[in-house]
């Protein structure tokens, strides 16, 4: 399985254009990249979110195939009722059986947060269909508030920096690795620049046998305060800084994907992105330093279950 | 125009029936700066296809032929990921060109 | 793994069944493909009874075990927008946590199809029945009929889907059943063979559906100030289209059943000067109330209210049309409101007739309070009294209450 650009190029487009997402925008590009990747027609569900609504406004659509969309936090289970209907009618007699690869698009709003009990339900439900989750680390689509993805000391408007608040809080749920522990047969980070790793995990998640789950990191210009031209870059630097580590669950199989990770420290990641500026900046720099640990620390636990992978494979 | 219908000429349900419709809304009015591509150093290797938000580099045979300015806002994301650099942002009424032409 | 489906289905018609046993037969034959639940009582009947259909391979529907009902409903959601006839069943507070999807599925036009076992909404956790859960979505589009026993519920559950998936209507229905009296009462039930009951109800043919092979619609988008209320106009006129509807599908209905149903159930109201107005199964003890008030010399009739909504506004104004005075009976209060849910309905239904009836509202049977025979001749009496003297109580009554 190799992916070249100018073969896919040669694909019809099945995401338009047109659409009202900001100029810089991570997300299309990442649907287009999944939309390009698949070898199977799609049916799409779509969270309440950016993509969504700057896609789908009446009487207008961006998309070229099926999507429905019901509510903020309830996609995966969307598509558990589309796959279900799709069983049914084939058992039936209703409907010739045809392939076809049941698809999510979600923001980490949709995931990590408001839908993380409908998105754990489906996958352990088994239902055949694909998450993606596209991670912009907060609610860009009602102004740049704070999720449970959005990263330490991270500016939002709702985690404002101030005289005694360095942005949030929080360390960041590793939503990756909550989805992992549901042992489903395919678990992945990818992010958007990385067009080839992401597109592999697409072709991973399609062929396999049950629910998968990608998560690829898509840098908001806006929210993340950079200039639109930044968008690949700032998220390279997500990958080489070790914030978003690549990697793969295959069938329990945890393996790093692609080379050039974390070969920089974080501050290079955190300075490339106006919403750290208050810790970049002759800031707090131990809350720099708190990320660097957690970094450091969440990295070396990944390697150890990849090695533990690779020991385990060995010796089977 | 669409939105001057009626409530018995419309979809029921708020249902999109034409797929890809929104091609008719002009997003290159949000532009204030335009890709221009010098060809004679493009090699054609598609990244700025694979990572326009857009969809707004038109294809020919596999071939980059050009951008779709009617679509394009502008964003200069395939400037900045072209390995050959021969795309270039210039501010957009520098150039003269009608949004229905190639920015080639 | 896989699981097969029996060639042909060959069970014995049951004699005497609960409500909710009376509903999951019914599932069995409309065979939906989708049946999306969640466990809360006093549902829990019809989707362990349905589950073993579907472990014993009789029907082909995928039965979707989901973590809650917001989820059920959201599975019939994506199920009928693919192209699957969705059933899902719930009650009180399972309905409350639905919310947002009820408005979802009539906004988008789905007809799938839900059996609500009415019971009072917490807090304090009450799990018996009133009409709480029901009132609280009686403006969202939904077609709702309150069935009033096991044999109802099986009746209404075989129409649903007539009715909602009709091309001028497209609308959720809510086939309304009392928790316990209705879900858990075991009686007769007379049921059409399998495959009349399959013939009656056809399969789901959407004009558009998200499974149509080459199909590439957008279901569910995103209206702005320009097409929103364009929308929510068409569904006042699905609405209103679907009162005919249901008039026809139930008149056929009773050519293949035998069993007539009607918008409105009228009981002895020919020659009544009082009568009492309620919805669902508490129309048993009504009656047994108005016999002894008429073996009393009183001339009163009942008026059941089946189909709810959309409000048989004509249907309701015949009914009551020489009727002195009207007492209604709510099984919800409508907190803060100037009258309940069906006494508001009544009072704008009646409200141009020549000699309007003098209305009084009563309040009974909340949490499951006990609705015995004596109470409802109270209120008999109070609607005589109000009759008699010629005025209108301006709050409600609350029978029963201590």
């Amino acid at each position: 399985m190799t992916l070249k650009l100018r073969e896919l190029t040669e694909k019809t487009e099945q995401f338009g254009s047109g659409h009202a997402l900001c100029a810089g925008c991570a997300e299309p590009v990442a649907v287009r990249q999944v939309l390009a990747a698949l070898v199977n027609p799609p049916v799409v569900a779509l969270a309440t979110g950016c993509l969504e609504v700057a896609t789908t406004r009446f009487p207008d659509t961006t998309w070229k195939v099926p999507v429905i969309h019901s509510a903020f936090e309830n996609a995966a289970t969307t598509i558990s009722g589309v796959e279900a209907a799709y069983k049914a009618l084939v058992r039936k007699g209703r409907m010739e059986p045809r392939p076809l690869t049941f698809l999510v698009f979600g923001g980490d709003g949709a995931t990590y947060d408001i839908g993380f009990q409908w998105l754990s339900g489906a996958l352990e439900r088994g239902h055949k269909f694909i998450y993606v989750c596209l991670n912009n680390e907060g609610y860009m689509n009602t102004g740049i508030q704070r999720s449970s993805a959005t990263l330490l000391g991270a500016w939002t408007t709702t985690t404002p920096a101030g005289d005694v608040r360095p942005g949030k809080l929080q360390w960041h749920k590793d939503m990756t690795r909550i989805i992992a522990a549901h042992n489903i047969p395919y678990v992945a980070q990818a992010a958007v620049h990385n067009w080839k790793d992401l597109m592999t995990k697409v072709r991973k998640a399609e062929a396999a046998d049950g629910p998968a789950f990608i998560n690829v990191i898509t840098p908001c210009d806006r929210g993340w305060r950079f200039d639109t031209d930044k968008t690949m870059e700032v998220s390279r630097l997500m990958v080489e800084s070790g914030l978003w580590p690549l990697y793969e669950v295959e069938n329990g199989v945890w393996r790093m994907t692609g080379g050039g990770q974390k070969r920089r420290p974080v501050i290079d990641a955190l300075k490339s992105q106006k919403r750290f500026s208050h810790i970049t900046t002759n800031g707090d720099e131990s809350v720099v330093a708190e990320i660097q640990r957690r970094v450091d620390a969440e990295w070396e636990s990944l390697q150890q279950l990849c090695e533990m992978s690779a020991r385990a494979e060995s010796e089977s | 125009m669409p939105d001057e219908q009626a409530w018995r000429e419309i979809a029921i349900g708020g249902t999109e029936i034409n797929p890809g419709s929104t091609e008719r809304v002009n997003t290159g009015a949000w532009r204030s700066e335009m890709p221009i591509i010098d060809f004679s150093r493009c090699t054609h290797c598609m990244i700025c296809w694979v990572d326009c938000p857009d969809a707004c580099f038109e294809i020919s045979d596999t071939r980059l032929a050009g951008i779709d300015l009617d679509h394009c806002k502008g964003c200069g994301i395939c400037a900045a990921v072209c390995p050959t650099h021969c795309i270039t942002m210039v501010p957009e009424s520098s150039v003269p060109v009608k949004s229905s032409e190639s920015g080639a | 793994m896989t699981t097969k489906q029996k060639a042909s289905i060959t069970l014995p018609a049951p004699l005497a069944i609960n409500g909710g046993e009376a509903v999951a037969y019914a599932m069995r034959q409309i065979d939906p493909e989708v049946v999306a639940a969640y466990p809360i009582t006093p549902q829990t009947f019809i989707i362990e009874r349905f589950s073993e259909y579907v472990a014993d391979g009789l029907v082909s529907t995928e039965y979707i075990n989901v973590e809650s009902e917001h989820a059920a409903l959201s599975a019939c959601v994506g199920a009928c927008a693919a192209g699957g006839r969705a059933q899902t069943a719930t009650s009180g507070p399972g309905l409350a946590l639905m919310f947002e999807i009820v408005w979802v599925a009539s906004g988008m036009r789905l007809p799938l199809v839900m059996h609500l076992c009415s019971r009072a909404l917490s807090a304090p956790l009450n799990i018996l029945c009133d009409h709480s859960d029901a009132m609280a979505m009686r403006e969202s589009s939904w077609i709702m009929m309150f069935g009033s026993n096991p044999q109802e519920a099986y009746d209404q559950a075989i129409v649903a889907p007539t009715v909602a998936e009709h091309p001028d209507v497209l609308l959720p229905f809510a086939n309304v059943l009392d928790g316990f009296t209705v879900t858990h009462s075991v009686e007769r039930v007379d049921v059409l063979p399998d495959e009349d009951a399959k013939s009656f109800v056809g399969e789901y043919e959407p004009e558009r559906w998200a499974l149509q092979p080459g199909g590439g619609a957008t279901f569910g988008g995103l209206d702005a100030n320009d097409f929103y209320f364009e929308h929510k106009r068409q569904q006042v006129e699905a609405m209103d289209n679907s009162l005919e509807v249901v008039r026809r599908q139930l008149d056929k209905y009773a050519e293949l059943s035998g069993r007539k149903m009607s918008l409105v159930e009228e009981y002895l109201l020919d020659d009544a000067e009082v009568a009492l107005v309620v919805l669902g199964s508490s129309e048993g003890m009504v009656r047994a109330a108005i016999d002894q008030a008429r073996a009393d010399g009183i001339k009163v009739g009942m008026l059941r209210v089946r189909l709810f909504r959309p409000f048989p506004v004509a249907d309701v104004r015949k009914a009551l049309s020489g009727v002195a005075a009207v007492g209604v009976l709510d099984r919800a209060i409508a907190f803060g409101a100037p009258a309940n849910a069906l006494m508001q309905d009544i009072v704008m239904a009646t409200r141009t007739l020549p000699e309007r009836p003098l209305l009084m509202d009563f309040v009974y049977g909340l949490g499951g309070r006990n609705t015995p025979k004596q109470m409802f001749r109270e209120a008999i009496d109070h609607v005589v009294l109000a009759k008699e003297q010629g005025a209108e109580p301006e709050s409600p009554a609350y029978l029963g209450l201590r």
